[in-house]
């Protein structure tokens, strides 16, 4: 297998293991969680391709992971706000516990 | 494959599998934190020290304290009988099924063939792209972060009607 | 002077020649982490001596004096009992994380000193694409090495001392690596050897061209030695192990050896981020001046390393320690705001470059002064001076 075979296959893997979480967890900071290892393993992508793609000179996938990671930042704080102002309202993480807009 | 390879896949997919799957908050979120590192290992062997190391800056430094610190926060709120999903078992099979249709789309696919030189991912070359050509989008998520942040602190701040904050004007200070 | 200056690194080019081509890379490598692991913990047990006698002086007591000459033997005797100390962990703590921790406090620092040019030439792995980035990331990792601590301690005082650690190392890390930028912004590299060497031009005849004596070099070092101090638990910003509040913090639930690891990997920390501001700011092994460049770089370097310890040990005898919200505050609403404001002086110092450097003080003072004095005033408006009505 070619290395960048290896490296795209763990990254499918490691998104899979990511979306399996998202889905199964009612946990709001572990569904938070899965979804960080989702985005890294799309950022893993990046990098694979740039290194064994035909053209690493041009840098273009370090840089999206460069800005992927920048709003994965913006993103962790504001979802743990959230979850941090929900728990203040709801008393609780379940993510099923929050329905007050369910008809 | 080669045995630092596998170690390193090892300890990513090892961890992000304990962290999606333990019931103990804080250890998903230290379980995150070591399949990150195992990540950032990954991406200095892929040549990308610079990202490899803003990765570990970023994630363990920030975002892995960040999520611990709001289990802290939130903590009271523990369930220890988690109630999973309705159907457990399709979201088991719905992520295995992707796992299946990624690997096999991608073994069956053709890549284009890697260029011989390598070229290396230095700061200089970084920055020039980021001032030059990418320098838009530079400025959208230095807007984006400062809204995050600003954001993140009003959500956040707890309800102005709360009567328990004590006035602030005596303060002794 | 030459063959002083670089006695170490021909001492290890003598030694690495003798074994075959082969192994020298590893060996190399060896001897260096070698290095690093006897000089940073012997510095180790001598600073606390010193601290301890020095507090001891402020205090008006003699402090430790029986062990060896003058007492500075002492650390050994603290050692051995440390060592032989029964280790307990408690029946409710998280027995994995709990072992964990101390050593994901002390890892790091030693870390961070294998890119840190002790001396000319001196300096285990050079980094030369990255050297501060790395020096940064491995910084951040002891958070968490502090939150395993607190949390897995499952003791009251223990989560304390951890939520006050995570909140203020994650407040000071913000003006710590934003005090660093203006360095890296005027010297174009990351690489740690490449900052001294820049601050090696000689100005004015003899003075050296540290980042010190410039507006934006002197005010950023102000702003990265608080933010440090702030980073290393150290008084007063001790908040997280203050003990007549929370006991002793996050390791209250520790002893024997582990605790003596937490008190070793704070002080490596402390080596470690003032051994970053004297090659940022102080010029790393560089003389201050051209005409003392007589003396060993890694002289100077060490030299420069025990003053900050004096620096430090002399205001943890002094000033009292903070108050939580004064401490956040502090970070967000001063520090960090002129960090931003160090960012754009380094920028015009940049770029008035052609003109008279008198005028170019004047304008990077005067841009620092403004918002300094607006902070102050506006400081002194919502905090009036404190009177003390029953203490004349």
């Amino acid at each position: 297998m070619s290395p960048l075979l290896l490296h795209l296959l763990l990254a499918a893997a490691l998104f899979s293991i990511g979306l399996g979480g998202a889905l199964i967890r009612r946990n709001a900071i572990v569904v938070l969680i899965s979804i960080e290892l989702m985005l890294n393993a799309a950022n893993l992508n990046f990098l694979a391709f740039w290194r064994y793609g035909p053209e690493p000179e041009a840098l273009n996938g370090p840089l999206f992971v460069l800005f992927a990671i920048a709003v994965a930042a913006a993103e962790a704080a504001v979802g743990l706000a959230l979850i941090i102002a929900i728990y203040r309202r709801y008393q609780t993480h379940q993510l099923e516990d929050i329905s007050r807009l369910k008809g | 494959m080669t045995l630092p390879f596998a170690l390193l896949a090892g300890l990513v997919l090892g961890g992000a599998l304990a962290a999606v799957t333990c019931r103990e908050r804080v250890h998903a979120g230290l379980f995150l934190a070591l399949s990150l590192v195992g990540l950032a290992l990954v991406f200095l062997r892929l040549d990308a020290e610079f990202i490899g190391f803003v990765q570990i800056l970023v994630y363990v430094g920030a975002v892995a304290v960040l999520i611990v610190f709001a289990i802290l926060l939130t903590r009271g709120a523990e369930n220890p009988r988690e109630r999973l999903g309705n159907s457990p078992g399709f979201g088991i099979l719905l992520a295995v099924a992707v796992f299946a249709l990624l690997a096999w789309a991608l073994t069956s696919a053709s890549f284009p063939k890697a260029s011989e030189t390598a070229a290396a991912l230095t700061v200089r070359g970084v920055g020039d792209r980021l001032m030059r050509e990418y320098v838009l989008p530079l400025q959208a998520i230095g807007l984006l972060l400062t809204a995050a942040l600003i954001g993140a602190a009003v959500i956040a701040l707890p309800a102005p009607t709360n009567p328990a904050t004590p006035p602030t004007n005596h303060d002794p200070e | 002077m030459d063959a002083l200056d670089a006695i170490f690194v021909t001492l290890k080019h003598l030694v690495v020649g003798w074994f075959p081509a082969l192994l020298q890379p590893w060996v190399s490598a060896l001897i260096s982490i070698g290095a690093i692991l006897a000089i940073f913990p012997l510095l180790f047990g001598l600073t606390t001596v010193l601290e301890r006698k020095a507090l001891a002086r402020i205090q008006n007591r003699p402090g430790p004096n029986r062990v060896g000459p003058a007492g500075f033997l002492q650390f050994v005797a603290d050692g051995i009992k440390s060592l032989t100390k029964e280790d307990i962990v408690p029946r409710a703590a998280d027995r994995v994380v709990h072992f964990l921790a101390p050593l994901v406090v002390v890892i790091p620092p030693l870390l961070s000193f294998a890119v840190l040019p002790v001396g000319r030439n001196m300096v285990a792995l050079d980094l030369r694409e990255t050297g501060l980035l790395f020096f940064l990331m491995v910084g951040t990792a002891v958070e968490l090495g502090v939150f395993m601590a607190g949390w897995s301690s499952h003791n009251k005082y223990s989560l304390l001392g951890a939520m006050r650690a995570l909140a203020q190392l994650l407040s000071y890390e913000l003006p710590l690596l934003l005090s660093t930028v203006p360095v890296v912004m005027l010297t174009g590299s990351l690489s740690l050897v490449g900052i001294v060497e820049k601050q090696s031009a000689v100005h004015g005849g003899f003075l050296m061209g540290w980042n010190l004596f410039t507006p934006w070099g002197a005010a950023g070092a102000v702003l990265f030695f608080i933010a440090a101090i702030a980073e290393a638990n150290r008084s007063p910003f001790d908040l997280p192990e203050a003990e007549s509040e929370i006991v002793a913090g996050y390791f209250t639930e520790y002893s024997g050896f582990k605790f003596a690891l937490f008190f070793l990997g704070e002080y490596l920390g402390l080596f470690a981020v003032s051994g970053l501001g004297i090659t940022l700011f102080l010029g790393g092994w560089l003389p201050p001046f051209s005409f003392l460049a007589w003396i060993p770089s890694w002289l100077w370097f060490l030299c420069k390393l025990a003053g900050l310890m004096v620096v430090f040990i002399w205001l943890r005898g002094t000033l009292p320690r903070l108050r939580m919200d004064q401490l956040m505050r502090f970070a967000w609403q001063f520090l960090l705001p002129m960090a931003l404001v160090n960012l754009l002086v380094a920028g015009l110092w940049h770029f008035t470059s052609p003109w008279p450097v008198a005028l170019r003080w004047l304008l990077g003072v005067a841009i620092l002064a403004v918002p300094y004095l607006m902070f102050n005033r506006a400081f002194e408006r919502r905090h009036p001076q404190r009177t003390y009505r029953y203490v004349s």
